[in-house]
């Protein structure tokens, strides 16, 4: 194997291991603000418990995300120094731009979500918990800028220097507000606000299955279903079809390998499941007639442009787009379907709380959650290949011209010993918390009210005596 | 032309504000083991540094993305031309935290020890990693025509390098003590304070070989202090700030024995800034190849750009950090949600 195809399979392996936490960071933080919300308005103790168990559980997701993400920052310039050179003026100002603006509002206001319980009042806790999330949405945000300028390059223009052609920014507003930026950032958001959710509906129906903690999983279940629910329909109707008719206009090789299109077709069926058979150049499987041209164009006549308009080294890899766009779109509508259930059984005398099959469904949600988002961003970058900036730069010719195979195949083994060794471990620690459930608190202690505004943070504060640490010296 | 000096300016103060902030994390690291005994003494420890180190490394999130933005030509270089060595920089920044967040999640003590030496080990690499890199960047690597360096691992670890990361290890391990000095009392403070005056004379002893190791190997970067003389001033300042150290930690003060040592690293890598201007790499195979902070900088508009980003950036995110650090002043105290 070269290089090349080692890196490939790096950058795909850590961006994808990556990816299993910063929608949990979005997701489950917004359901935290959430309950913090509630907190504040009722007073009732129950939101405080979940909040503080949640919070366990979010440090831990944190702690993974903060540890896997900064790897894609240096793998650019590792295994991509061609690619590196030639976007630098733009892809490096939106890093910059995401370290400066969301990284250090996710890291300055982590330390206080996380141990601002005991210290701080809630109002005060919620403003810190919700500038963590809206760092984490607010980093997502330059990272969708960054690969959305990757898919619909903009506001560039094309410089020779002495060694090689490289893009240079013309418009920063054009960069950052590119013709993809906006289906996608929307498309993102709403799967990460899913995967937070139905992480919340998967634990929470465990706990009711073993008949523990039930009183606050029922409360976190009446947060997160509807939350769940109303957004697995949107994501399908309305975020993720508006992505696929940015992809028709912007990148129509892209659609046809993801829906194996060989032919310019008029009324263009849409797959649910099939196979792309390169020999052939056949697509077989159940498909719905003419919905691609309707979902494309709104019109079930309209033709779509085929695999065949354009040179075969111009496709992406089919089979790849093609699985990863269909397990996408498939399991869209099997969580439409599970939030139905979910609001039918809610609504039906509140048998969701006892009903043994929906609990066991709810229970599996979450993997199915975190599939789909990850199957969403294959589509997206399988299908962008063979280019590494649509149109400008191909993936080949972008790799670092210094690499050996052993340095990549030394660093590939690295990271997949590692992160295997990492995913064994969080599933342990994030199982126990989960087997544990939610502690019940002891009352705040009240002989010294918490800070609750700015103006109490910076009263002199009277020197505490009751230090537990000294005692244990 | 301008843009290019003052991004120079401050990609240094970047890489000056990453070292001094996280230089203390990784020090608190370092001694861990060593200074913290019990599983209280260790959290304590650990949540010194607990509410802080993320924004902390953050810093280097932010100096290797300005490098990207700003200077993508050393960063294209650098990165892939080190390959390897970053590697094993990634491999401590993964552990890191994964070390600090898995120890508190179980109280099984053999599972909190072997968390406690990923940490420490985490914590020293990073450290000497570090100072390696940066006496590789003092040596001057192979940098070719076309902006590539084609060198392994092995010939990153010369002696000089290497000397450069333990006296990295040393100085942080002293930053990371004065900081604990801070924050700790009691029995716990008392072993500190019994390691801090070894750990400043090793760094000092271990500082004066690398300055006689530079001005005899490394002309390139010393020329201007030896043709100049005034600049003398810069690494003068930093041992006058080091001698303030020893000096306030003797009678006590904490707080100012730690800033000096801040004010040591920050002197230290404006003394090396100084050195290398206009430079950002220096090429051995000759000087015509050198990355400076004009031949490799990205064009005007990006650099008024990203300029633009860290003016309006940067306060915002120093006065929130000071507003953390106010916040959680004080010695440390553990309660329900620490590590």
């Amino acid at each position: 194997m070269n290089p090349e195809i080692l890196s490939r399979i790096q950058f795909a392996l850590t961006v994808s291991f990556h990816y299993i936490y910063p929608p949990i960071s979005m997701g489950l933080g917004l359901i935290l603000v959430i309950f913090g919300v509630l907190y504040v308005r009722t007073k009732e103790q129950k939101w405080r418990e979940l909040s503080f168990y949640w919070l366990k559980i979010y440090g831990l997701v944190f702690a993974l995300g903060i540890a896997t993400g900064v790897v894609q920052e240096f793998e650019f310039g590792m295994n991509w120094s061609t690619y590196s050179r030639f976007v630098g003026n733009i892809f490096g100002s939106l890093l910059a731009a995401e370290g400066v603006f969301a990284f250090f509002l996710e890291g300055g206001f982590l330390g206080l979500m996380l141990f601002g319980g005991s210290r701080l009042g809630p109002r005060l806790w919620l403003l810190a918990t919700t500038l963590v999330v809206f760092g984490a949405h607010f980093s997502a945000l330059w990272i969708v800028m960054a690969n959305s300028w990757m898919q619909t390059p903009a506001g560039y223009t094309l410089q020779q220097t002495p060694n090689e052609q490289i893009a240079v920014m013309q418009s920063f507003a054009a960069v950052v507000f590119t013709p993809s930026f906006g289906a996608r950032i929307f498309h993102v958001f709403v799967s990460a606000w899913m995967v937070g959710s139905s992480l919340v509906l998967s634990v929470s129906a465990w706990h009711l299955l073993r008949k523990r903690h039930e009183e606050l999983a029922k409360s976190a279940i009446r947060v997160a279903l509807p939350v769940f629910a109303v957004l697995a329909f949107l994501q399908v109707f309305v975020f993720g079809s508006w992505m696929a008719l940015v992809v028709t206009n912007h990148q129509p090789t892209k659609l046809a390998g993801m829906e194996g299109l060989w032919q310019t077709t008029s009324c263009a069926p849409l797959y649910l499941v099939g196979w792309v058979d390169p020999a052939t150049q056949t697509t077989h499987g159940i498909a719905v007639p003419c919905l691609l041209s309707y979902l494309a164009y709104f019109n079930i006549n309209a033709p779509v442009t085929g695999l065949d308009a354009y040179p075969s080294d111009l496709w992406p890899p089919l089979q790849l787009a093609f699985q990863a766009y269909h397990a996408m779109i498939d399991l869209g509508m099997v969580f439409i379907l599970i939030g139905l259930i979910g609001a039918v059984y809610y609504f039906w005398g509140r048998r969701i709380f006892t009903t043994r099959w929906v609990l066991y469904l709810l229970v599996a949600t979450i993997f199915f959650t975190e599939l789909a988002t990850l199957a969403g961003w294959w589509t997206a970058e399988f299908g962008r290949q063979p280019w590494i900036v649509w149109d400008l730069l191909k993936t080949q010719n972008a790799v670092s011209p210094t690499l050996t195979a052993g340095d990549v195949l030394a660093s590939v083994g690295i990271f997949v010993l590692m992160y295997a060794a990492l995913f064994v471990l969080f599933l342990y620690l994030l199982n126990g918390n989960i087997q544990r459930g939610p502690e019940p608190l002891e009352e705040p202690s009240g002989e010294e009210p918490l800070p609750d505004t700015f103006r109490e943070i910076f009263r002199k504060r009277p020197p505490r005596t009751d230090l537990p640490a000294e005692a244990s010296v | 032309m301008w843009l290019n000096v003052v991004w120079f300016v401050l990609f240094m103060a970047i890489v000056g504000g990453y070292l001094i902030l996280d230089g203390f994390d990784l020090g608190v690291g370092i001694l861990h083991p060593f200074v913290a005994k019990t599983d209280d003494e260790r959290r304590i420890v650990l949540n010194s540094i607990g509410p802080v180190w993320d924004g902390n490394e953050v810093w280097l999130v932010l100096a290797v993305g300005v490098l990207f933005a700003v200077f993508p030509f050393v960063y294209a270089a650098l990165f892939s031309g080190f390959y390897l060595a970053i590697m094993l920089v990634l491999l401590c920044l993964i552990l890191r935290p994964v070390a600090i967040e898995f120890r508190s999640q179980r109280p099984d003590p053999r599972w909190r020890a072997t968390w406690d030496w990923v940490f420490f080990g985490a914590s020293a690499g990073l450290s000497l990693l570090l100072g390696t890199a940066l006496g590789d960047i003092l040596s001057g690597v192979p940098l070719d025509a076309q902006g590539n360096i084609f060198i392994g691992l092995v010939d990153l670890l010369k002696p000089y390098p290497l000397l450069i990361g333990v006296t990295t290890v040393a100085l942080f391990a002293m930053h990371g003590g004065l900081y604990l000095a801070l924050k700790t009392d009691g029995a716990l403070q008392a072993r500190v304070k019994s390691w801090l005056p070894r750990l400043m004379i090793a760094f000092f002893a271990l500082n004066t070989f690398v300055v006689i190791g530079t001005v005899i190997l490394h002309r390139q970067v010393t020329d201007r202090y030896l043709t100049q003389y005034w600049p003398v001033i810069f690494p003068a300042a930093a041992l006058g700030a080091l001698i303030l150290s020893w000096y306030m930690l003797q009678r006590s003060r904490y707080l100012e024995a730690f800033a000096a040592s801040a004010g040591v690293i920050a002197l230290l890598i404006l003394s090396i800034a100084v050195g290398l201007y206009p430079n950002l790499l220096l090429s051995t195979i000759s000087p015509s190849y050198n990355m400076t902070a004009f031949n490799a900088a990205s064009e005007a508009n990006t650099l008024a750009v990203a300029l633009i980003i860290a003016a309006i950036g940067i306060p915002l995110v120093l006065l929130y950090t000071a507003g953390v650090y106010y916040f959680f002043k004080g010695k440390v105290k553990l309660e329900r949600e620490s590590y």
